[in-house]
């Protein structure tokens, strides 16, 4: 008879968290194989030709750097979401708000102002955009008891939308032969991009001083702290005098307007035009749930998380083209991969001990 | 139990324990804040495996790795912090644990056999009330009804009578009796030793990990006992110095507050608290104390009357607020309100104080000044732990209360709201809380003692109002000559 028994583990070393985080990986990996195999492709192939697409060559790298960028930015702003268990999963919604205040920013203002005002005038109004989408669940959860997964959930429709009111209606561009989508942003509100690739430069820097800051954030100021207190014990929030309403709203400002600078990111260095939010997205606001988790809610892990969330989609794109795979497979491969991740959370927060007893029954 | 052993973090909670109950006995297990008397207890209960040594049940070894094989052995274990879900009701907490509990409308079964069972015991209850609703002495009562439904041969009961009022504690100490004249095994932790005299049979003394002594209650005193679970002599009595009071600091007057259950719990409650003097609120639980000390903190709203403290309004300000005006408070339920589990130690040290110009400069917070505070609180308070960078989750029910009241009351509050302070502590730490207390009171702060503890009432407040049903039965001086009907104030018949 083979028992099985769970305790909780107390000697949880960075090590090991590390090494769990890897064998979940490789153990994610050995099951998406086994799709692979069962599509009739070599699973081998498959998953290098992934890595080989994202992290092989100079295009990839560069691709998969673009992607990283809206991935590192949400996921750090969900970190500290998350910290105060405030399930926010509408960054999505918010990247599209931070996309709609930008273009708008940019298509009024961009023909009179050089280029070192309009662009931090629209990663502003971006922010704006975000943040005000963000604390609307926060309002409605704190005043009115509102779970913010359905309010996050439902508001990234209703911005998505609007986001398509509004380039089927006022702001259809003239220069669109009636296609959807508004004009381009004039020159003065493009991202530079670094030569030969679509890495825009300085969404890439903005990311990562936000990472930065968010970290000393959560860790070393007050905000962080109570944050941190709310998250572990709403109770002894509310002991310690707390204001809910505060704390909330500042969170999910940053949290929402994290998403926004995204959203800015990929209309004023990508697309350069708003265009349908499926275009404009991609989904990176719900790819960002799982960097943040994987980044076991740090924000500085976050940027690792995000390269490799965003190499995935890449090397998925990859094979999508080399293998004739349809492009549900990339979410797939995610799926599977935050699968392993959260039961590798299981057993690094749980001992499983198996006891081979060799009595044989009655 | 033989030799049992079991280490957190290197530390050992337990070291080569051997212990033994027969049937028809109540064994007394006796030691002081994290000796080890949970952890072998849970031990036994199979929530935690032990790193060596072996369980015997009627000389057969037996090996427990789930509560759900202990239940099967007939063990049955109810805990110091209650293991109920809040928001479900007393019947589906039982269904819960029940193990013949259908698949199918669990609850229709149940009623009845619950409501007999109740019948016997003598427990008033309403069986679909919520659980946060109720007092902690009513929780317990729902434990005691799940582990003897199951049918346990062996209960037990980890420090019990700590939640109890007085009368709640006679009609356990029968029920107990009952049980034991019944052949069942008790197994009562505690380190009250008047108890432990009273209702044990022998009694087994735990020191930091390590059997230290058994004894048989009739062959020995409170005293030695008292010696061998803190390995000195404690002092049973405190001089309290007269002490004339001060300028007034806390004046209530006429407030109203509801309570969970949207009933009125405190209804029309006022007096007043000066410098250099502890005033004591007495009572059976359940009856407004836990609603009137939230009410005064900030947690809860006062529907009309008002609160000012040192003549300034505080009525249904925010607790940080009232607390900026001087007011401390040691909350009733510490794991619920006291504490953010995950975190560490030394960010639970400044929960109340992390806002104060002592610990943050603008926005951030001053961490060396922080970890240095929170030492000072381990020593002063004697918190056992390894590091102060250690979640508060790993530490014992006894020592995280230490940490609380040393965070509380380490800041010199003007005023001291406290609520059972000294519920779960050892003798030692009592002890020095109350003297703590008391140099509050000789440094001119008041406080407001809440307590089920008559004796503890009688040996520090200088004044004491008995609360029954939300009101006041009346206020009596520590020297009245009515101070022997507090009973009888207790039970609800007015002083004066």
């Amino acid at each position: 008879m083979i028992k099985i028994t769970t305790s909780d583990r107390y000697d949880i070393t960075p090590l090991r968290s590390l090494m769990t985080n890897i064998f979940s990986l490789v153990a994610g990996l050995f099951v998406i194989g086994i799709i692979f195999l069962i599509a009739g492709v070599n699973p081998l192939y498959a998953i290098s030709e992934i890595f080989l697409g994202s992290f092989g060559s100079l295009y990839g790298i560069k691709e998969t750097v673009t992607k990283a960028i809206p991935l590192i930015l949400i996921g750090a702003g969900l970190t500290l979401a998350f910290r105060a268990k405030f399930w926010n999963i509408g960054a999505e919604g918010q990247l599209l708000m931070g996309a709609i205040f930008s273009t708008w920013t940019g298509l009024t203002f961009g023909d009179h102002l050089p280029s070192y005002l309009i662009v931090p005038l629209m990663f502003f109004s971006g922010f704006i955009g975000g943040a005000l989408w963000g604390i609307i669940p926060a309002i409605l959860k704190i005043k009115y008891s509102i779970n913010e997964v359905i309010s996050t959930l439902m508001l990234n429709y209703i911005c998505a939308e609007f986001l398509t009111m509004l380039i089927v209606g006022p702001w259809k561009g003239s220069t669109r032969f009636g296609f959807p989508g508004t004009d381009n942003l004039p020159e003065a509100a493009i991202l530079g991009v670094i030569p030969g690739s679509r890495i825009h430069y300085s969404t890439l820097i903005l990311s990562l001083i936000c990472a930065v800051i968010l970290c000393v954030v959560i860790y070393r100021t007050r905000f962080g702290y109570e944050t941190r207190v709310v998250g572990e014990n709403p109770d002894a929030g509310k002991y310690a005098g707390i204001n809910f309403l505060k704390t909330s709203l500042i969170l999910m400002a940053i949290s929402g307007g994290l998403a926004g600078f995204a959203g800015v990111g990929e209309i004023a260095g990508i697309h350069h035009y708003l265009g349908y939010p499926a275009s404009v997205s991609s989904g990176y606001g719900f790819t960002a749930i799982i960097v943040a988790w994987l980044a076991k809610l740090n924000p500085l892990y976050a940027v690792f998380s995000g390269l490799f969330f965003a190499g995935i989609l890449v090397g998925g794109d990859a094979i999508q083209i080399s293998l004739g795979l349809p492009a549900a497979t990339v979410e797939i491969v995610n799926g599977t991969l935050l699968i392993f991740l959260i039961m590798g959370e299981y057993f690094l927060n749980n001992k499983i001990s198996v006891h081979v007893s060799t009595k044989s029954k009655g | 139990m033989k030799d049992i052993c079991k280490s957190f973090h290197g530390i050992h909670a337990n070291k080569d324990i051997n212990l033994y109950v027969r049937s028809g006995e109540i064994l007394g297990l006796l030691g002081e804040n994290g000796a080890g008397k949970t952890t072998l207890m849970n031990i036994l209960y199979g929530l935690y495996q032990p790193d060596s040594g072996q369980i015997e049940i009627n000389g057969s070894p037996i090996r427990i790795s789930n509560p759900v094989e202990s239940i099967t052995h007939g063990i049955g274990m109810v805990h110091q912090h209650f293991m109920l879900i809040q928001n479900h009701s007393v019947l589906e907490n039982i269904a819960l644990g029940y193990k013949d509990t259908p698949f199918f409308s669990p609850k229709k079964k149940l009623r009845k056999q619950v409501e007999e069972f109740s019948k016997q015991f003598d427990f008033k209850m309403d069986l679909d009330q919520r659980v946060w609703q109720l007092s902690a002495g009513e929780q317990q009562r729902i434990e005691i009804i799940k582990a003897l439904l199951n049918g346990a041969d062996l209960l037990i009961l980890d420090e019990p009578t700590s939640v109890l009022t007085p009368l709640e504690i006679k009609e356990l100490i029968s029920i107990l009796r009952q049980m034991k004249a019944d052949g069942h095994m008790i197994i009562f932790i505690s380190h009250k030793l008047d108890e432990i005299m009273d209702i044990c049979d022998r009694v087994t003394v735990l020191q930091k990990g390590r059997v230290v002594g058994h004894a048989d209650t009739a062959d020995t005193n409170k005293k030695a006992l008292a010696r061998m679970m803190v390995g000195r002599d404690v002092v049973f009595n405190i001089d309290r110095e007269k002490l004339e009071p001060g300028k007034k600091v806390l004046s209530v007057q006429e407030i109203h507050v509801t309570g969970d259950k949207g009933m009125p719990a405190v209804r029309g409650v006022s007096f007043e608290l000066f410098e250099n003097e502890i005033f004591g609120i007495a009572g059976v639980a359940g009856n407004g104390q836990r609603e009137l000390a939230e009410a005064i903190t900030g947690i809860r709203k006062i529907d009309s009357g008002s609160v000012r403290m040192n003549d300034k309004d505080i009525t249904n300000k925010s607790p940080r607020h009232i607390y900026d005006n001087g007011v401390s408070h040691v909350p009733e339920e510490r794991i619920r309100f006291g504490i953010a589990p995950g975190l560490f130690l030394y960010d639970n040290a400044i929960l109340k104080q992390h806002h104060l110009k002592k610990f943050s400069k603008r926005y951030f917070l001053k961490y060396s000044q922080v970890k240095n505070h929170t030492k000072t609180i381990i020593s002063d308070f004697k918190v056992a732990t390894h590091s102060i960078n250690n979640q508060i989750r790993n530490l014992s029910g006894g020592n995280i209360q230490k940490l609380i009241l040393g965070r509380e009351i380490s800041e010199q509050p003007r005023l001291l709201v406290a609520s059972h302070p000294t519920y779960g502590l050892d003798v030692g730490a009592t002890q020095f809380l109350r003297e703590h207390l008391l140099a509050l009171r000789k440094q001119g702060s008041s406080v407001l003692l809440f307590s089920e503890d008559l004796e503890e009432i009688f040996e520090l407040c200088d004044r004491v109002a008995v609360i029954f049903a939300g009101e006041f039965m009346g206020i009596l001086k520590s020297d009245d000559e009515k101070l022997c009907d507090i009973g009888l104030m207790m039970a609800g018949s007015k002083g004066f």
